[in-house]
């Protein structure tokens, strides 16, 4: 098998233990080539990313922390079906589920809701199968990073910063994730119940 | 006298500042080569780190292992420190400056035998090294001490020749002697090339630099003879580092590069005064290029292996500097007779 194997780059080099010659022995032109590469490297320009204040560009369509949309009425789109987190591959979802009770029609859109909604953001390898298998349009992943921190438990994300804002004025534009490609995939008849 | 105090207590802060900085501008130059742009958070371009980092070291637990021997593990650091600042003081850092009628000479003592006060100065350096090495208690400390000695010894013999070479043309040990040789008779440098490559390359590994850092080397010793240490200690062992690179770098330029000397500055007919002033600013130059130099070969340059610094001292130095010196003694022998 190895017999035939072929270089990867065209960089190998033969390694042979020849004595060596005077100059190699000398050692200093060695050293004095060495430096002149690295006195060239600190010249040229670098390539660092200076995190918070400068970001690197991001795909239109990132994958990013999740949110879950409420509709045009602001009541959330989410009927705890479970699907998303049937879909998890790495079982980032739980949730429990309630009873919409009169007089919360304004607040949820289905008769059922989710009561906890919680995504462990360190589980969670941002595949986006939660969003392609919601029927409800409720979850989507959005372009924003989750956010570093010191402990575990605050990577356990809940309602409160998954849900987005009732105001009409931050809502979260996920219009980017729903390229034409993926309306017209789900204006399919078998997706009709959610138009 | 009261002039010499103030001189020698600008010079004390001018060192301690000067190591202090060198460890921001190691990181700095270590970056630049590596494509990275360094420590450039605390205060503009960073400049601030070496206050953070003190501090750090300040706040740090101040650790003596059980075993250690506790009187010998608090002295080693003391001595490191201590022998690193009282190089400076023989350096010529300048000519000399009138300021209300007193004459300050720039330079903190000219004794006849500056040359050898270095060299003992740097000799009971290693004692800080071995001693707080032995005192640890830790296998890879003495071995680190051991290594350091041993490099210490075999180093100063090379170094000492390449200097008896450069004693021999100056006909003078008093540092402020060769520096105004230099300034009669051309930089050491283009007298004594090989001298100097001798010179330089011992003082790598007299200061404990890579590519000869045997005694720290991280993948073979931990962190050789600091491995103990921690906290202020540990910050004195590393600044000792530094103020030892500084204090080579001022030795490697009286000796080989005149020192204050700016080549055609006496034509101009400026005022003493600016002049020595001028001498003092260039000095500091090719002290600070040369603190660059050594930076630079650390992280251009793989390190040794200790067999290999061995054969490089005994084998090869010691016979170079040995038919340096011949050589220097026979060319002195055909000119001047």
């Amino acid at each position: 098998m190895g017999a035939t194997m072929q270089p990867l780059t065209n960089r190998s080099r033969v390694v042979s233990d020849k004595k060596m010659t005077l100059m190699e022995r000398i050692y200093l032109p060695a050293i004095v080539g060495g430096l002149s590469i690295t006195i060239r490297h600190f010249f040229r320009k670098k390539p660092t990313i200076q995190y918070p204040e400068q970001k690197r560009p991001i795909a239109e369509i990132y994958r990013g922390q999740h949110i879950l949309k409420r509709d045009e009425k602001g009541r959330e789109r989410c009927t705890a079906c479970g699907l998303c987190a049937v879909a998890c591959p790495a079982e980032a979802i739980t949730m429990v589920a309630a009873e919409r009770k009169p007089g919360e029609e304004h607040l949820y859109r289905e008769e059922k809701y989710a009561r906890i909604y919680e995504i462990d953001m360190l589980r969670c390898i941002f595949c986006g199968d939660c969003e392609e298998a919601c029927p409800k349009e409720a979850i989507f992943l959005t372009d924003r990073i989750v956010q570093a921190d010191y402990l575990r438990m605050p990577f356990v994300f809940g309602k409160d910063e998954l849900v987005e804002p009732m105001d009409p004025t931050k809502r979260v534009d996920v219009s980017k994730r729903q390229t034409p490609d993926v309306i017209t995939f789900k204006q399919e008849n078998r997706y009709a119940h959610n138009r | 006298m009261i002039a010499t105090a103030i001189f020698l207590l600008v010079l004390f802060v001018i060192t301690l500042s000067v190591a202090a900085y060198s460890t921001y501008g190691e990181r700095k130059v270590a970056a630049f080569l590596q494509d990275r742009i360094g420590p450039n958070r605390a205060g503009p371009f960073g400049i601030l780190q070496p206050l953070a980092d003190g501090t750090k070291m300040f706040m740090k637990e101040d650790f003596v292992p059980l075993h250690a021997n506790k009187k010998l593990f608090l002295l080693g650091p003391a001595i490191a420190m201590i022998t690193a600042l009282l190089t400076g003081v023989v350096i010529p850092w300048g000519g000399t400056l009138t300021v209300f009628g007193t004459t300050i000479n720039l330079q903190g003592a000219d004794p006849e035998i500056g040359i050898l006060y270095v060299f003992a100065m740097v000799s009971i350096g290693v004692y800080g090294i071995m001693l707080g090495g032995w005192a640890s208690n830790n296998k890879f400390a003495l071995l680190g001490a051991v290594r350091a000695a041993s490099q210490m010894v075999s180093y100063e013999l090379g170094m000492g020749l390449s200097i008896v070479a450069l004693v021999m043309l100056t006909g003078t040990l008093s540092l402020s002697g060769i520096v105004d040789y230099q300034i009669a008779h051309g930089w050491g440098i283009i007298q004594q090339p090989l001298g100097f490559l001798l010179f330089l390359v011992c003082a790598f590994a007299e200061t404990n630099r890579a590519p000869f850092d045997m005694p720290e080397c991280e993948t073979e010793l931990v962190g050789g003879y600091h491995t103990e240490f921690s906290s202020m200690r540990l910050g004195f062992y590393l600044f000792a580092e530094y103020t030892n690179m500084f204090i080579s770098s001022a030795v490697i330029t009286t000796l080989y590069f005149g020192g204050y000397h700016v080549p055609g500055l006496a034509s101009l007919g400026l005022d003493p005064n600016v002049a020595a002033i001028i001498g003092v600013a260039a000095m500091f130059a090719k002290t600070f290029f040369f603190i660059f130099f050594f930076m630079w070969v650390r992280w251009s340059v793989p390190r040794f292996r200790f067999d290999q610094l061995m054969n490089l001292g005994w084998k090869k130095l010691i016979p170079l500097g040995i038919l340096n010196i011949l050589l220097t003694g026979g060319i002195h022998y055909l000119f001047n007779h």
